[in-house]
């Protein structure tokens, strides 16, 4: 049997062992009754203690989806997701007030969290266990339950907290901005988001400041037939700079689970943002069965000139990836980017890219995209870029490679290019290749197993992109990227 | 160290081997000549572990053990090393990178502790020194826009810092000009030891005049049909393969 033939065998068998986030919490939450009406939407907004104008802001929402329907353009197929069997908010119980001081959080979250490898105490955190340090916001289910550094933040202006705290006491911000970047009728799970979101990051650099440290959030689904809507909101005042990590993860079970996110992002002049993400939810068992269906949708807007929105992502999770991180760029000269590693195992369907919409002068983009496919996955890179009449100088470059592993997967490209400015310059570069019998005997006859000669060559392969995470970070994905194709040797 | 008994292997049922007997003991270096298609390169790969041959017939045991059983990472772990014929291309890993996850790989195999980075980094730069190999070279990819004598420059680098007791050297004085030829000689040469065997694979004598063998096989249609000193290579140079190819047949 050929080397590769073998490794699509064990790759066969990644399932529910390898998968090391899988466990479940124990811990009595607080659900809404199953389904979706305009009661549900009332009590999420109730159990927040939401201002009026939040509440019809969601109602607004929630009366539009009922008229919308599912997209079905991207390449994923999956059985009709029935939106009245769902939990719409579930909470830890006793953090229904919202985020409590760590020595209030319940311990047993506190171990979820470890166990995550995620630090809360923030002495832990300034031992330097890290190395760098790291403000973090723990969202659990539908609630945040804790966000550290807040006290240090604050003091160079930085308001790094939950959204429905920052809807309580930055009511102006969160008015001005929210749904600016994706209107609440902008897709079928934006809007349904819109409705129902439940809890999610939001972070306000004031002018001119450089955010001391590297923000980030933690995302865990819990309860069992839940879906997550979390809603991020991240503003960029002028002149400042902040870099932003998300991390996700979900227990193993054989239900699929809905997580549909907004991330709204506005950078105004000269402003720069970078966001990373990790995601790693519950892909689905070596059948296919169960994982978490990720129908995310993610916008910067380079509002202000010269500003900047870097996304990077690791995608490595989800039994369903719906997701385009993208950049609008509307300031003359901003500039957007986005890096990304789509890999794909097992059963695993991704439909994911980016949009990058020139609308200034001289705005430029680069896109990189990285997928991998192995086992029976599908992989599909749908892009977009676009160059407005008046987006003279608009430039963009991307190169998109797909990486196969057997013969069994596949990997798609799907790039759309619209110019609408004759001086606008884009370039589309694509490769398609496969890890060969060759590769791996070379690295096996020097002493590497094939899983750890699978893990580098993929590692190389993404290079690229890895090299554009925050360092902290940077470690923790090789190893993901790692284990996310670990086969069953041995 | 390497005892092959009557070795057999076929690839899609195209008996390639047919009944190879070889011994190599600690600190001999054996030549195998032979014209194309003799299998040469099918005996480095099947000592290697490559899975796209069967073995029909024979043993080798190396160091006491069957060496057959193994997998083509615990063979590596165990001291053998294959120099490629055409070193193989990995697109965004560093060189450096490589040889120590190699280095590292094969300790952990041996139950032994990783190798800490700045005795490793050490270690390669005195060897990258001695084969003319740049720092340069060691950032690149591995032999990613290498040229020919690079990446043979850069297999006896990797062969040189694994430290291998059996080395098997596949046609690596192909594609090289003279004086790269003699560097790769040179590191071949200082690598010559009481307790290391090496199998030197090749076409023509040229490489001998630097690596001077012990030993010379001559191997045709899969089969070793004459074994000499030194002067055997020689004398193939003189009269060809023909006499073996007529043999064969």
């Amino acid at each position: 049997m050929a080397a590769v033939q073998e490794t699509v065998e064990q790759v066969k068998g990644l399932a529910v062992e390898q998968y090391k986030y899988g466990f479940f919490t124990d811990i009595e939450s607080e659900k809404a009754p199953k389904g979706l009406n305009e009661d549900i939407v009332k009590f999420i907004s109730a159990k927040k203690g939401e201002p009026e104008w939040m509440l019809e802001w969601r109602l607004d929402a929630y009366r539009r989806w009922r008229n919308l329907d599912e997209p079905s353009w991207a390449k994923v197929k999956y059985p009709p997701v029935d939106f009245d069997d769902l939990y719409y908010y579930s909470a830890p119980k006793r953090a229904d007030d919202g985020p409590l001081s760590l020595d209030e959080v319940d311990p047993e979250l506190l171990r979820t969290y470890e166990k995550l490898g995620i630090p809360l105490r923030e002495q832990e955190v300034l031992a330097g266990v890290q190395g760098a340090k790291v403000a973090v916001d723990a969202v659990f289910d539908s609630v945040s339950v804790v966000t550290t550094f807040k006290e240090e933040l604050a003091k160079s202006g930085v308001i790094f907290c939950p959204i429905s705290e920052a809807v309580q006491t930055h009511p102006e911000l969160v008015q001005k901005y929210l749904g600016s970047v994706v209107p609440v009728t902008d897709n079928f799970y934006a809007t349904l988001n819109s409705a129902v979101f439940s809890d999610g990051s939001f972070v306000y650099i004031p002018e001119g400041v450089r955010c001391p440290m590297e923000l980030s959030t933690y995302f865990r689904i819990n309860e069992s037939q839940t879906g997550q809507f979390e809603r991020t909101l991240i503003i960029a005042d002028k002149g400042s700079y902040v870099s932003y990590l998300e991390g996700c993860t979900a227990p193993m079970r054989d239900e699929n689970q809905l997580h549909a996110a907004v991330v709204e992002l506005i950078a105004h002049d000269d402003a720069e943002i970078k966001y990373s993400t990790v995601q790693n939810w519950y892909p689905g068992d070596a059948e296919g069965v169960g994982g978490i269906y990720n129908f995310v949708t993610k916008r910067g807007d380079c509002r202000g000139k010269n500003s900047k929105i870097s996304w990077t992502q690791v995608e490595t999770g989800s039994a369903i990836t719906w997701k385009y991180p993208s950049c609008i760029l509307r300031g003359d000269n901003s500039r957007g980017e986005f890096y990304s590693i789509a890999i794909s195992n097992g059963h695993q369907q991704i439909d994911s890219g980016t949009k990058m919409i020139h609308l200034g002068k001289n705005t430029s983009s680069r896109i990189i995209s990285k997928g991998v496919s192995a086992g029976k996955s599908s992989n599909t890179y749908r892009g977009l870029v676009s160059a407005h009449r008046r987006a003279s100088g608009a430039r963009n470059h991307t190169q998109c490679d797909s990486l196969l592993i057997g013969q069994t997967c596949s990997a798609h490209t799907v790039p759309y290019i619209e110019s609408k400015n004759s001086t606008a310059k884009f370039e589309h570069e694509a490769t398609t290749s496969k890890i060969g019998d060759d590769q791996l005997f070379y690295c096996r006859q020097r002493g590497l197993n094939e899983e750890e000669a699978v893990a580098l060559i993929v590692n190389g392969f993404c290079k690229e992109v890895l090299q554009q995470l925050p360092m902290e970070f940077a470690v923790e994905a090789q190893a993901l990227v790692g284990i996310s194709l670990e086969g069953s040797v041995g | 160290m390497l005892e092959i008994k009557n070795l057999h292997a076929k690839v899609e049922d195209q008996p390639i081997l047919r009944g190879i007997d070889l011994t190599v003991n600690p600190g001999e270096v054996h030549a195998i000549m032979g014209p194309n298609g003799s299998g040469k390169s099918t005996l480095s790969h099947v000592l290697a572990g490559r899975d796209d041959y069967e073995i029909t017939e024979g043993s080798v045991s190396y160091k006491g053990e069957d060496l057959l059983e193994m997998e083509p990472e615990e063979r590596a772990a165990h001291g053998l090393f294959l120099a490629f014929q055409y070193p193989i291309e990995i697109p965004g890993v560093a060189t450096m990178t490589f040889l120590k996850t190699a280095v590292n790989s094969q300790r952990k195999l041996r139950g032994e502790d990783e190798l800490a980075t700045p005795d490793f980094m050490k270690l390669v730069r005195e060897k990258a020194d001695q084969l003319k190999v740049s720092q340069d070279m060691l950032r690149r990819s591995v032999n990613v826009g290498f040229s020919g004598g690079e990446k043979k420059r850069a297999e006896i680098l990797q062969m040189a810092v694994l430290d291998p007791t059996l080395c098997v050297l596949d046609e690596t004085d192909s594609g090289l000009d003279i004086d790269a030829l003699r560097v790769v000689a040179d590191g071949v040469n200082a690598l010559r030891g009481p307790d290391r065997g090496m199998v030197i694979i090749t076409h023509y004598q040229r490489l001998l005049n630097y690596i001077v063998p012990d030993h010379v096989h001559v191997l045709s249609a899969g089969k070793i049909v004459r074994s000499g000193g030194k002067e055997l290579a020689l004398e193939l140079e003189e009269s060809g393969y023909a006499a073996y190819e007529a043999d064969a047949a």
